[in-house]
Protein backbone atom coordinates (compact mmCIF):
# COMPACT_ATOMS: atom_id res chain seq x y z
CA UNK A 1 0.00 0.00 0.00
CA UNK A 2 2.67 2.17 0.98
CA UNK A 3 5.22 1.06 -2.00
CA UNK A 4 1.88 1.92 -4.44
CA UNK A 5 1.79 5.38 -2.55
CA UNK A 6 5.15 6.02 -2.95
CA UNK A 7 5.09 5.30 -7.06
CA UNK A 8 1.90 7.42 -7.20
CA UNK A 9 4.41 10.29 -6.45
CA UNK A 10 6.77 9.77 -8.48
CA UNK A 11 4.67 8.95 -10.95
CA UNK A 12 2.37 12.74 -10.34
CA UNK A 13 6.04 14.37 -10.48
CA UNK A 14 6.58 13.38 -13.44
CA UNK A 15 3.25 14.17 -14.96
CA UNK A 16 3.41 17.56 -13.75
CA UNK A 17 6.75 18.58 -14.30
CA UNK A 18 5.68 17.54 -18.28
CA UNK A 19 4.58 20.93 -18.97
CA UNK A 20 7.85 22.73 -17.80
CA UNK A 21 9.95 20.27 -19.93
CA UNK A 22 8.05 22.04 -22.71
CA UNK A 23 8.89 25.11 -21.92
CA UNK A 24 12.48 24.34 -21.47
CA UNK A 25 12.54 23.20 -25.17
CA UNK A 26 13.30 26.35 -26.80
CA UNK A 27 15.76 27.69 -24.41
CA UNK A 28 17.87 24.75 -24.91
CA UNK A 29 17.44 24.92 -28.60
CA UNK A 30 18.95 28.46 -28.14
CA UNK A 31 21.39 27.32 -25.86
CA UNK A 32 22.34 24.46 -28.22
CA UNK A 33 22.83 27.11 -31.30
CA UNK A 34 25.11 29.67 -29.25
CA UNK A 35 27.77 27.11 -28.75
CA UNK A 36 27.68 26.22 -32.16
CA UNK A 37 28.09 29.39 -33.24
CA UNK A 38 30.74 29.78 -31.01
CA UNK A 39 32.50 27.04 -32.75
CA UNK A 40 32.04 24.79 -29.50
CA UNK A 41 31.64 20.45 -30.45
CA UNK A 42 28.61 19.43 -30.13
CA UNK A 43 29.18 17.29 -27.03
CA UNK A 44 29.83 20.75 -25.36
CA UNK A 45 26.28 21.86 -25.35
CA UNK A 46 25.15 18.71 -23.58
CA UNK A 47 27.91 18.21 -21.26
CA UNK A 48 27.11 22.05 -19.98
CA UNK A 49 23.33 21.93 -19.67
CA UNK A 50 24.02 18.33 -17.96
CA UNK A 51 26.06 19.16 -15.22
CA UNK A 52 24.67 23.36 -14.70
CA UNK A 53 21.02 22.71 -15.52
CA UNK A 54 19.91 26.61 -15.05
CA UNK A 55 19.55 29.11 -17.49
CA UNK A 56 20.90 32.48 -17.49
CA UNK A 57 24.24 32.05 -15.99
CA UNK A 58 25.11 29.08 -18.73
CA UNK A 59 24.80 31.52 -21.19
CA UNK A 60 27.24 34.48 -19.13
CA UNK A 61 29.50 31.62 -18.08
CA UNK A 62 29.97 30.31 -21.51
CA UNK A 63 30.49 34.05 -22.61
CA UNK A 64 33.51 34.30 -20.54
CA UNK A 65 34.65 31.12 -20.51
CA UNK A 66 35.22 32.11 -24.40
CA UNK A 67 36.39 35.72 -24.16
CA UNK A 68 39.22 34.45 -21.74
CA UNK A 69 38.27 36.32 -18.40
CA UNK A 70 39.91 34.91 -15.26
CA UNK A 71 38.15 31.90 -13.20
CA UNK A 72 37.74 34.20 -10.19
CA UNK A 73 35.28 36.23 -12.70
CA UNK A 74 33.25 32.85 -14.11
CA UNK A 75 32.77 31.64 -10.18
CA UNK A 76 31.28 34.95 -9.51
CA UNK A 77 29.45 35.94 -11.86
CA UNK A 78 28.05 32.82 -11.67
CA UNK A 79 27.15 32.75 -8.23
CA UNK A 80 25.74 36.36 -8.02
CA UNK A 81 23.35 34.72 -11.10
CA UNK A 82 22.31 32.08 -9.15
CA UNK A 83 22.03 32.76 -5.14
CA UNK A 84 18.50 33.91 -5.90
CA UNK A 85 18.47 29.98 -5.62
CA UNK A 86 19.46 30.23 -1.54
CA UNK A 87 16.31 31.79 -1.02
CA UNK A 88 14.18 29.15 -2.84
CA UNK A 89 16.16 26.47 -1.90
CA UNK A 90 15.28 27.69 1.82
CA UNK A 91 11.80 28.32 1.13
CA UNK A 92 11.70 24.56 -0.20
CA UNK A 93 13.22 22.98 2.87
CA UNK A 94 10.36 24.27 4.81
CA UNK A 95 8.70 21.79 3.20
CA UNK A 96 10.92 19.01 3.25
CA UNK A 97 10.53 16.27 5.46
CA UNK A 98 13.16 16.91 8.56
CA UNK A 99 13.80 13.08 8.42
CA UNK A 100 14.66 13.48 4.80
CA UNK A 101 18.72 12.89 4.71
CA UNK A 102 21.62 14.60 3.46
CA UNK A 103 21.88 12.30 0.53
CA UNK A 104 18.68 12.89 -0.72
CA UNK A 105 18.47 16.52 0.09
CA UNK A 106 22.19 16.60 -2.34
CA UNK A 107 19.96 15.42 -4.80
CA UNK A 108 17.05 17.12 -4.91
CA UNK A 109 19.01 20.26 -4.44
CA UNK A 110 19.45 19.64 -7.91
CA UNK A 111 16.03 20.26 -8.41
CA UNK A 112 15.96 23.69 -7.46
CA UNK A 113 15.41 25.53 -11.24
CA UNK A 114 13.17 28.68 -11.30
CA UNK A 115 10.20 26.71 -12.73
CA UNK A 116 10.03 23.61 -10.72
CA UNK A 117 10.77 25.41 -7.44
CA UNK A 118 7.65 27.27 -8.55
CA UNK A 119 5.47 24.13 -8.90
CA UNK A 120 6.63 21.99 -6.05
CA UNK A 121 5.82 24.76 -3.69
CA UNK A 122 2.17 24.56 -5.03
CA UNK A 123 2.13 21.21 -3.29
CA UNK A 124 0.06 21.27 0.04
CA UNK A 125 1.92 20.08 2.70
CA UNK A 126 5.31 18.45 2.50
CA UNK A 127 6.80 17.66 -1.26
CA UNK A 128 8.39 14.54 -0.42
CA UNK A 129 11.97 13.74 -2.74
CA UNK A 130 10.46 11.56 -4.77
CA UNK A 131 8.11 13.97 -6.11
CA UNK A 132 10.33 15.91 -6.89
CA UNK A 133 13.09 13.48 -8.51
CA UNK A 134 9.45 12.76 -10.51
CA UNK A 135 9.14 16.77 -11.23
CA UNK A 136 12.53 17.16 -12.05
CA UNK A 137 13.21 14.17 -14.98
CA UNK A 138 11.43 15.47 -18.09
CA UNK A 139 12.64 19.59 -17.26
CA UNK A 140 15.75 17.80 -16.97
CA UNK A 141 15.99 15.59 -20.15
CA UNK A 142 14.28 18.55 -22.17
CA UNK A 143 17.22 20.60 -21.14
CA UNK A 144 20.16 18.74 -21.33
CA UNK A 145 18.77 16.85 -25.23
CA UNK A 146 17.22 19.88 -26.02
CA UNK A 147 21.00 22.00 -25.62
CA UNK A 148 22.11 18.89 -27.95
CA UNK A 149 20.15 19.00 -30.66
CA UNK A 150 20.00 22.60 -30.66
CA UNK A 151 24.13 22.50 -30.83
CA UNK A 152 23.84 19.78 -33.50
CA UNK A 153 20.77 21.30 -36.06
CA UNK A 154 21.84 25.47 -35.58
CA UNK A 155 19.36 26.62 -38.77
CA UNK A 156 17.19 23.88 -38.79
CA UNK A 157 14.50 24.71 -36.25
CA UNK A 158 12.16 27.63 -38.39
CA UNK A 159 12.87 31.01 -36.58
CA UNK A 160 9.59 32.28 -36.89
CA UNK A 161 8.95 29.58 -34.56
CA UNK A 162 11.79 29.58 -32.23
CA UNK A 163 10.71 33.87 -31.42
CA UNK A 164 6.89 32.48 -31.37
CA UNK A 165 8.33 29.72 -28.44
CA UNK A 166 9.92 32.53 -26.43
CA UNK A 167 6.28 33.49 -24.75
CA UNK A 168 6.12 29.67 -23.65
CA UNK A 169 7.48 29.99 -20.23
CA UNK A 170 6.13 33.54 -19.29
CA UNK A 171 2.37 31.96 -20.16
CA UNK A 172 3.28 29.06 -17.63
CA UNK A 173 4.91 31.95 -15.05
CA UNK A 174 1.07 33.76 -15.63
CA UNK A 175 -0.45 31.13 -14.98
CA UNK A 176 1.56 30.43 -11.56
CA UNK A 177 1.17 33.83 -10.32
CA UNK A 178 -2.39 34.45 -11.20
CA UNK A 179 -4.58 31.30 -10.40
CA UNK A 180 -3.21 31.85 -6.69
CA UNK A 181 -3.73 35.54 -6.78
CA UNK A 182 -7.11 35.19 -7.53
CA UNK A 183 -7.61 33.07 -4.49
CA UNK A 184 -5.53 34.74 -2.20
CA UNK A 185 -5.68 38.58 -1.51
CA UNK A 186 -2.05 38.21 0.25
CA UNK A 187 -0.60 36.70 -2.71
CA UNK A 188 -1.91 39.20 -4.81
CA UNK A 189 -0.34 41.98 -2.68
CA UNK A 190 3.08 39.90 -3.29
CA UNK A 191 2.86 39.70 -6.87
CA UNK A 192 1.51 43.22 -7.13
CA UNK A 193 4.62 44.66 -5.39
CA UNK A 194 7.12 42.57 -7.07
CA UNK A 195 5.82 43.14 -10.43
CA UNK A 196 6.00 47.23 -9.99
CA UNK A 197 8.97 47.01 -8.32
CA UNK A 198 10.86 45.03 -11.09
CA UNK A 199 9.23 47.19 -13.62
CA UNK A 200 10.34 50.00 -11.99
CA UNK A 201 14.29 49.30 -11.43
CA UNK A 202 14.43 48.24 -15.09
CA UNK A 203 13.14 51.49 -15.89
CA UNK A 204 15.43 53.44 -14.23
CA UNK A 205 18.53 53.64 -16.23
CA UNK A 206 20.77 53.92 -12.82
CA UNK A 207 19.93 50.38 -12.14
CA UNK A 208 21.22 49.12 -15.73
CA UNK A 209 24.10 47.68 -14.31
CA UNK A 210 22.15 45.25 -11.54
CA UNK A 211 22.29 41.84 -13.08
CA UNK A 212 18.61 40.01 -13.61
CA UNK A 213 19.74 37.57 -10.79
CA UNK A 214 20.07 40.42 -8.40
CA UNK A 215 17.04 42.05 -9.60
CA UNK A 216 15.10 39.19 -8.53
CA UNK A 217 16.41 39.01 -5.20
CA UNK A 218 15.60 42.51 -4.10
CA UNK A 219 12.07 42.24 -5.82
CA UNK A 220 11.43 38.77 -3.74
CA UNK A 221 13.16 40.52 -0.05
CA UNK A 222 11.00 43.38 -0.61
CA UNK A 223 8.05 42.31 -1.61
CA UNK A 224 7.89 39.07 0.50
CA UNK A 225 8.30 41.20 3.42
CA UNK A 226 6.04 43.84 3.42
CA UNK A 227 3.56 40.81 2.92
CA UNK A 228 4.69 39.09 5.62
CA UNK A 229 4.53 42.14 7.85
CA UNK A 230 0.79 42.91 6.49
CA UNK A 231 -0.56 39.41 6.64
CA UNK A 232 1.48 36.79 8.74
CA UNK A 233 0.32 33.19 7.96
CA UNK A 234 -1.36 31.97 10.89
CA UNK A 235 0.09 29.51 13.35
CA UNK A 236 -1.18 25.72 12.20
CA UNK A 237 -2.19 26.99 8.56
CA UNK A 238 0.41 26.44 6.30
CA UNK A 239 -1.71 27.95 3.18
CA UNK A 240 -1.37 31.66 1.84
CA UNK B 1 39.71 26.05 -28.44
CA UNK B 2 41.59 25.67 -24.61
CA UNK B 3 39.52 22.30 -23.41
CA UNK B 4 41.36 22.11 -20.06
CA UNK B 5 40.45 25.94 -19.89
CA UNK B 6 36.81 24.89 -21.03
CA UNK B 7 36.51 22.15 -18.66
CA UNK B 8 37.80 24.43 -15.97
CA UNK B 9 35.59 26.91 -16.41
CA UNK B 10 32.57 24.35 -17.05
CA UNK B 11 33.25 22.25 -13.63
CA UNK B 12 33.60 25.66 -11.37
CA UNK B 13 30.05 27.47 -13.10
CA UNK B 14 28.41 23.64 -11.87
CA UNK B 15 29.59 24.26 -8.52
CA UNK B 16 28.95 28.19 -8.23
CA UNK B 17 25.22 27.15 -9.40
CA UNK B 18 24.88 24.00 -6.75
CA UNK B 19 26.48 25.58 -4.05
CA UNK B 20 23.06 27.87 -3.14
CA UNK B 21 20.66 25.19 -4.25
CA UNK B 22 22.03 22.53 -1.56
CA UNK B 23 23.08 24.70 1.03
CA UNK B 24 19.89 25.76 2.71
CA UNK B 25 18.41 22.39 2.62
CA UNK B 26 21.19 20.70 4.11
CA UNK B 27 22.01 23.23 6.95
CA UNK B 28 18.76 25.29 7.59
CA UNK B 29 16.83 21.29 8.14
CA UNK B 30 14.81 22.62 11.20
CA UNK B 31 11.70 24.15 10.47
CA UNK B 32 11.83 27.78 11.37
CA UNK B 33 9.52 28.33 13.68
CA UNK B 34 9.80 32.48 13.52
CA UNK B 35 6.33 33.40 11.94
CA UNK B 36 8.22 36.77 10.14
CA UNK B 37 10.76 34.51 8.50
CA UNK B 38 7.67 31.52 8.08
CA UNK B 39 5.44 34.10 6.55
CA UNK B 40 8.27 35.56 4.37
CA UNK B 41 9.91 32.12 2.75
CA UNK B 42 5.60 30.99 1.81
CA UNK B 43 5.26 34.47 -0.48
CA UNK B 44 9.31 34.14 -1.79
CA UNK B 45 7.52 31.61 -4.89
CA UNK B 46 5.21 34.35 -6.46
CA UNK B 47 7.28 37.45 -5.87
CA UNK B 48 9.59 35.64 -7.55
CA UNK B 49 7.68 34.35 -10.20
CA UNK B 50 6.19 37.79 -10.35
CA UNK B 51 9.67 39.52 -10.90
CA UNK B 52 11.11 36.82 -13.40
CA UNK B 53 7.78 37.51 -15.51
CA UNK B 54 7.78 41.12 -15.25
CA UNK B 55 9.10 43.06 -17.79
CA UNK B 56 11.00 40.43 -19.59
CA UNK B 57 8.01 38.91 -20.91
CA UNK B 58 7.29 42.40 -22.96
CA UNK B 59 11.06 41.58 -24.85
CA UNK B 60 10.46 37.27 -25.26
CA UNK B 61 9.52 37.66 -28.61
CA UNK B 62 10.28 40.01 -31.74
CA UNK B 63 7.75 42.90 -31.14
CA UNK B 64 6.67 44.48 -27.72
CA UNK B 65 3.29 43.84 -29.82
CA UNK B 66 3.17 40.42 -30.84
CA UNK B 67 4.40 39.76 -26.93
CA UNK B 68 1.19 41.80 -25.99
CA UNK B 69 -0.74 39.37 -27.87
CA UNK B 70 0.80 36.91 -26.45
CA UNK B 71 -0.01 37.53 -22.91
CA UNK B 72 -3.51 38.67 -24.19
CA UNK B 73 -3.79 34.99 -24.84
CA UNK B 74 -2.82 33.39 -21.94
CA UNK B 75 -4.87 35.51 -19.33
CA UNK B 76 -7.55 34.48 -21.24
CA UNK B 77 -6.55 31.01 -21.30
CA UNK B 78 -6.21 31.63 -17.62
CA UNK B 79 -9.30 32.80 -17.00
CA UNK B 80 -11.23 29.80 -18.53
CA UNK B 81 -9.39 27.36 -16.53
CA UNK B 82 -6.48 26.42 -19.24
CA UNK B 83 -3.97 24.00 -17.41
CA UNK B 84 0.12 24.96 -18.35
CA UNK B 85 0.58 22.89 -20.98
CA UNK B 86 -3.23 24.49 -23.06
CA UNK B 87 -2.13 28.01 -21.89
CA UNK B 88 1.72 27.86 -22.77
CA UNK B 89 1.19 26.22 -26.31
CA UNK B 90 -2.11 28.79 -26.74
CA UNK B 91 0.15 32.16 -26.10
CA UNK B 92 2.85 31.02 -28.87
CA UNK B 93 0.33 29.76 -31.34
CA UNK B 94 -1.01 33.41 -30.42
CA UNK B 95 2.79 35.66 -31.07
CA UNK B 96 3.10 32.86 -34.14
CA UNK B 97 -0.21 34.11 -35.66
CA UNK B 98 0.55 37.71 -34.77
CA UNK B 99 4.13 37.26 -36.03
CA UNK B 100 3.18 35.94 -39.56
CA UNK B 101 0.51 38.44 -39.64
CA UNK B 102 2.61 41.64 -38.75
CA UNK B 103 5.01 40.20 -41.41
CA UNK B 104 2.71 40.61 -44.64
CA UNK B 105 1.70 44.05 -43.06
CA UNK B 106 4.79 45.60 -42.83
CA UNK B 107 5.68 43.61 -46.39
Amino acid sequence: MQEREKYSTVRQGVLDGFPISLGYLPLAFTFGMMTTDNHLPIWAALFVSATNFTSASQFAGIDLILTGQAYIEIAITTLIINIRYFLMSLSLSQKIDDRVNNFKRGIIAFSVTDEIFALAMQRPGWVSPRYLVGLTVMPYLSWALGSLVGAAATGFLPMALRDAFGIALFAMFLLLIIKPSKESKPVLFTVSIAVALSCLIRAIPMFDGVSSGWVIIICALVASSAAAVRYPVTIGGEEV
Amino acid sequence: MNYTRFFVGVTLMAIMTYLPRVLPLVVFRKKIENPFIKSFLAYVPYAVLAAMTFPDIFSSTNSLLSALVGMAAAVVLIFLNGNLVTVALGATGAVFVAEQLMRLWVG
